[in-house]
C-alpha cells in the first residue's frame, strides 16, 4: 500500500483521500456551523471595504465635490501607472523593503542567537532585546527625529566627520537612512522572535551529529541550522517585508515625504486624506493591495517552502 | 429553562431596578447629550489660539436651553481641516461648531458640510462685501461661496511689513512711501541685513506666492466655481512677476540661511540681531516683541522696541497696489448638527464685537469687524495708526483661491514652486500652470 503512494506522488499524482467517517464528516459540519459567524464577521470588516475600495476606484471622485463625481472605469488606475510619481514612490517603497529587511535579517538573527544560548538572566535580556517592539512607531519616529536633529539631536555629535550642523532631513539619501534607522531599530525585535522561534526547532541532535562528526561552528550554521530553518527564516522574512512595504508611520512623522522619501502608503493618504480624492486614493490603494499579494507571492516562490509540509499535513 | 439565577433576578424587583439604573447611568456617562440635567450640549472645535478666550465665551454664550463644549483642533491648519472633515464625512451630528481657517470655507460648503448663516446675518455680511456693512470687505469675502453665506468671521488675520527703522534708514528707503519687495531686497543686501518670508514647503509658502501674484495684478486660478474645469492664470504676466520677486530674493545676500525651510516663527529672530530685517508677518508680531522686551531673541529695551517699523506689505510691481494675505478664522455651523438654530445663535454671540475686542487684546488676534476695530484703537493698547494699518491691510487683502479644490491647489504649487532657489520666472509659472492643470482634471498624481 505505501508502496503505490510512494509511486503515485513520484509521479506527481495527488495521493487517494483516505475514507471520511461519518462522526468525522459530522464533525466537520458543526465546525463550520460554528466558524461561519466569524467568517461572516470578518466578510464583513476586510472584505467590504476592499470592494468599496475597488467600486470607488472607478470614479473621478472628490469628497469636497460631490456633485463632480464621474465614473471613468479603469482611467485611475492608467493615470496612476503611467505616472512618474508613482513609480518613484514605489521605487522607493521597494528600497525600504529590501534594505530594513536585509539588515533586520541579520541583527535580528544575531539577537535570536543570543536569545536562545544565554546562560545568565535570560528573561533581562529577552526583554531588553524586545522592549523597542513594544513603542508605538510613531513615538519611536519621534525619538528618532529628535535624535538625529541637528538642533537638539544627540546623533551629529557622537558620529565622527559628520558636522553639528548636518539636516539629515535636508536631502534624501540622509533622510532615507534616518527612516531606516528608525525602522529597523523598531522591528528587528520582531523579526529576532520569529527565528527564535526557528532556531528552537533546530533539533540538538543533529548539531550534537555534526559536532561529533568535526563539523566548525560555521560550517554548523550554514549546514544544519540555517537549512533546518527555512520555514521559519521565510516566515520572518514575509511578514517584515509586507509590513516593510507598507511603510507609512515614520516616513510621516520625520519627513512628511518631503525631499522624495515617500512611499506609495503615503501617497495613498495624500491623495485620499490630503486631497479628499476618493477615486484616485482607492485606484491608489488596490494597486498597493495587488503588489502586496505579488511580494507574498514572490518571497513564497523564492524560498520553495511548501507551507502545507512545513505543518506535516 | 431558567436558570436558578435568573429567577433569582426576577423575583427581586430591587435588583433589577438597580441595574437598570446602574446601565443607564453608564450608558449617559458615555453620551453627552445626557450630561446637566437633560441639557443639550453644542460642540465647538477650536484652534489652539485663544483658546482661554474661546472658553470664556462658550461659558457666557451658553443658555438656559443648551451649554457650549469647547474642544481642541490640532496645531497644524492641515490637521485641522482633516480632522473636521473626517467628522463631517462621516455626518458626525456632534459637530455644531467649528472654526475654519478662511480658505477651507469654500471646500467645506462646496461638500454639503456647513449650515448657510441666517438671513438677517447672511445679507450684513454681504452687504459689507459692497462695502456697506460693519465687516471688513477681505474677511467677508472669505465666508462667502456661490454667493451664500457659509460661515460668519470671528477675527480677521493679514500680514504687514515688519522692519527695523534704523535699516530703512541707513538705506535711505522713505517708508512712508509703498515699498516694493526689489526695493527692500537691495537695501537689507547693502546693509548687510536680510528679508524674512515663509518659504518652507507649506500652506505659508502658497500665501507669499499668492500675495505676490495678486499683487500684480493676476491671480492662481479664476472661475473658481467650475470646479475641475477653473482656469489656472498662473501662467501670465503675474506669475511671472512674482517668481521674479522670489528668485530675487533667494539669489541675493538678503535671503536667510533658512530661506528654504523659514516659517513663520524662524523669521522673528533676525529682526534684533544688528542690523536687523524686513520681515512679511501676521499681525502676532507686535504683541509678541512687546512680550519679550529684555528676554532672549526679544529688542534688548524700550528704546530697541521703538526701533521696530511696519509698514503696508510690499508692492510685486512699481506703482501698484500690494494685497496682503488674509487669514483669520470664521465659525462655521455644522449641516448635520442637531440643533442648528441653537448652532447658530451661539455663534453669533461667540463672534459679537466684544468677543471680537477680548480676542484682539489678550490674545492680539484682530477683528474683523470696524465696530470692534474701533474699540480696539481706541484702547491704547496698540499704536493708532498699526491699528489702521491692519484694518485697510484686511480690507483691501487678496484672499487665497476660494475653491473645492483648495488643497490640490496648494499642494500642486507648493511642489513646482520649492525650494526658492529652483524658482525660475521664465519656466517655472508656466510648468506649474501645466501641472495644476493636469492634476485637477485627474491626469497627473500630486
Amino acid at each position: 500500500m505505501s508502496t503505490t503512494v510512494q509511486t503515485a506522488t513520484a509521479q506527481g499524482k495527488k495521493a487517494p483521500r483516505p475514507e471520511v467517517s461519518d462522526r468525522s464528516r459530522a464533525e466537520n459540519r458543526l465546525g463550520q456551523k460554528l466558524v461561519l459567524p466569524a467568517i461572516i464577521l470578518m466578510l464583513i470588516v476586510t472584505a467590504f471595504p476592499m470592494l468599496r475600495a475597488v467600486w470607488l476606484s472607478v470614479f473621478d471622485y472628490t469628497l469636497t465635490a460631490p456633485d463632480d463625481r464621474n465614473f471613468v472605469g479603469l482611467s485611475n488606475y492608467l493615470t496612476a501607472l503611467s505616472d512618474d510619481l508613482f513609480w518613484k514612490t514605489t521605487g522607493m517603497t521597494v528600497l525600504y523593503m529590501l534594505v530594513t529587511v536585509a539588515i533586520e535579517l541579520v541583527i535580528g538573527f544575531i539577537f535570536a542567537m543570543v536569545m536562545h544560548r544565554v546562560i545568565f538572566a535570560r528573561g533581562v535580556v529577552r526583554t531588553s532585546i524586545l522592549i523597542p517592539y513594544g513603542i508605538i512607531t510613531v513615538v519611536s519616529g519621534f525619538a528618532w527625529q529628535f535624535a538625529f536633529s541637528y538642533q537638539n539631536g544627540f546623533v551629529n555629535s557622537w558620529l565622527p566627520g559628520i558636522e553639528d550642523s548636518f539636516n539629515w532631513f535636508g536631502d534624501t539619501l540622509p533622510a532615507f537612512i534616518a527612516i531606516c534607522v528608525s525602522e529597523i531599530w523598531k522591528t528587528t525585535p520582531f523579526m529576532s522572535l520569529l527565528l527564535l522561534a526557528g532556531l528552537a526547532q533546530v533539533s540538538e541532535d543533529m548539531l550534537e551529529a555534526a559536532k561529533v562528526d568535526g563539523a566548525t561552528w560555521w560550517q554548523r550554521l550554514w549546514k544544519v541550522v540555517i537549512p533546518n530553518m527555512r520555514s521559519a527564516i521565510m516566515v520572518a522574512v514575509l511578514f517584515r517585508a509586507l509590513d516593510a512595504y507598507r511603510i507609512f508611520d515614520n516616513i510621516f512623522v520625520m519627513t512628511n515625504g518631503a525631499e522624495d522619501t515617500a512611499s506609495i502608503s503615503f501617497l495613498t493618504y495624500r491623495q485620499t486624506i490630503e486631497q479628499f480624492q476618493l477615486g484616485m486614493g482607492s485606484a491608489l490603494s488596490v494597486l498597493l493591495f495587488l503588489s502586496v499579494l505579488l511580494i507574498a507571492f514572490l518571497i513564497i516562490k523564492l524560498f520553495r517552502v511548501d507551507l502545507a509540509a512545513a505543518r506535516q499535513e | 429553562m431558567i436558570s436558578p439565577s435568573r429567577t433569582r433576578l426576577r423575583g427581586r424587583p430591587g435588583v433589577r431596578r438597580t441595574a437598570s439604573a446602574a446601565v443607564l447611568g453608564l450608558a449617559c456617562g458615555l453620551l453627552a447629550s445626557c450630561g446637566g440635567e437633560g441639557k443639550t450640549s453644542l460642540t465647538w472645535y477650536v484652534n489652539p489660539d485663544g483658546v482661554e478666550i474661546f472658553q470664556e465665551y462658550a461659558d457666557s454664550c451658553s443658555t438656559d436651553d443648551y451649554d457650549i463644549s469647547v474642544q481642541q483642533l490640532p496645531s497644524s491648519a492641515t490637521d485641522q481641516r482633516v480632522q473636521l472633515a473626517r467628522r463631517l464625512a462621516a455626518e458626525d451630528s456632534s459637530t455644531d461648531l467649528m472654526n475654519l481657517d478662511p480658505v477651507f470655507v469654500a471646500e467645506f460648503a462646496n461638500a454639503g458640510w456647513l449650515a448657510e448663516v441666517p438671513q438677517e446675518k447672511a445679507e450684513q455680511i454681504l452687504s459689507s462685501i459692497e462695502g456697506d456693512g460693519d465687516y471688513l470687505t477681505g474677511a467677508a469675502e472669505t465666508v462667502v461661496w456661490d454667493d451664500t453665506v457659509y460661515a460668519i468671521p470671528q477675527w480677521a488675520n493679514t500680514q504687514v511689513l515688519w522692519y527695523r527703522k534704523s535699516l530703512a534708514e541707513a538705506a535711505g528707503l522713505d517708508m512712508d512711501q509703498p515699498v516694493t519687495w526689489q526695493q527692500i531686497i537691495d537695501a537689507a543686501s547693502s546693509e548687510g541685513g536680510s528679508v524674512g518670508v515663509q518659504a518652507n514647503r507649506y500652506e505659508g509658502y502658497v500665501v507669499w506666492i499668492n500675495a505676490l501674484v495678486e499683487g500684480a495684478g493676476g491671480s492662481i486660478v479664476e472661475n473658481t466655481e467650475a470646479g475641475r474645469d477653473a482656469d489656472v492664470t498662473i501662467g501670465s504676466e503675474a506669475g511671472q512677476k512674482a517668481a521674479e520677486v522670489i528668485q530675487s530674493l533667494a539669489e541675493s545676500p538678503a535671503a536667510q540661511p533658512d530661506l528654504s525651510v523659514s516659517n513663520e516663527g524662524t523669521v522673528l529672530g533676525p529682526m534684533w540681531s544688528d542690523p536687523g530685517e524686513f520681515m512679511v508677518n501676521w499681525t502676532f508680531v507686535y504683541k509678541n516683541y512687546e512680550g519679550q522686551v529684555g528676554a532672549a531673541g526679544g529688542p534688548e529695551d524700550d528704546q530697541a522696541f521703538e526701533d521696530l517699523g511696519w509698514a503696508r506689505y510690499p508692492a510685486t510691481v512699481e506703482g501698484e497696489e500690494s494685497r496682503p494675505p488674509i487669514g483669520g478664522i470664521d465659525i462655521g455651523v455644522g449641516a448635520y448638527s442637531e440643533h442648528p438654530d441653537w448652532a447658530a445663535e451661539a455663534a453669533e454671540c461667540i463672534t459679537s464685537t466684544e468677543a471680537q475686542v477680548d480676542l484682539a487684546l489678550k490674545a492680539g488676534l484682530m477683528p474683523s469687524t470696524n465696530a470692534a476695530y474701533e474699540e480696539v484703537a481706541s484702547s491704547g493698547d496698540y499704536p493708532e495708526d498699526l491699528v489702521e494699518l491692519f484694518r485697510d491691510s484686511v480690507d483691501t487683502g487678496g484672499p487665497r483661491p476660494k475653491s473645492a479644490f483648495y488643497a490640490t491647489i496648494s499642494n500642486a504649487l507648493q511642489t513646482q514652486w520649492h525650494a526658492p532657489g529652483s524658482v525660475d520666472p521664465s519656466s517655472t509659472p508656466k510648468e506649474s500652470a501645466t501641472f495644476l492643470e493636469a492634476v485637477l482634471e485627474g491626469k497627473e498624481l500630486l
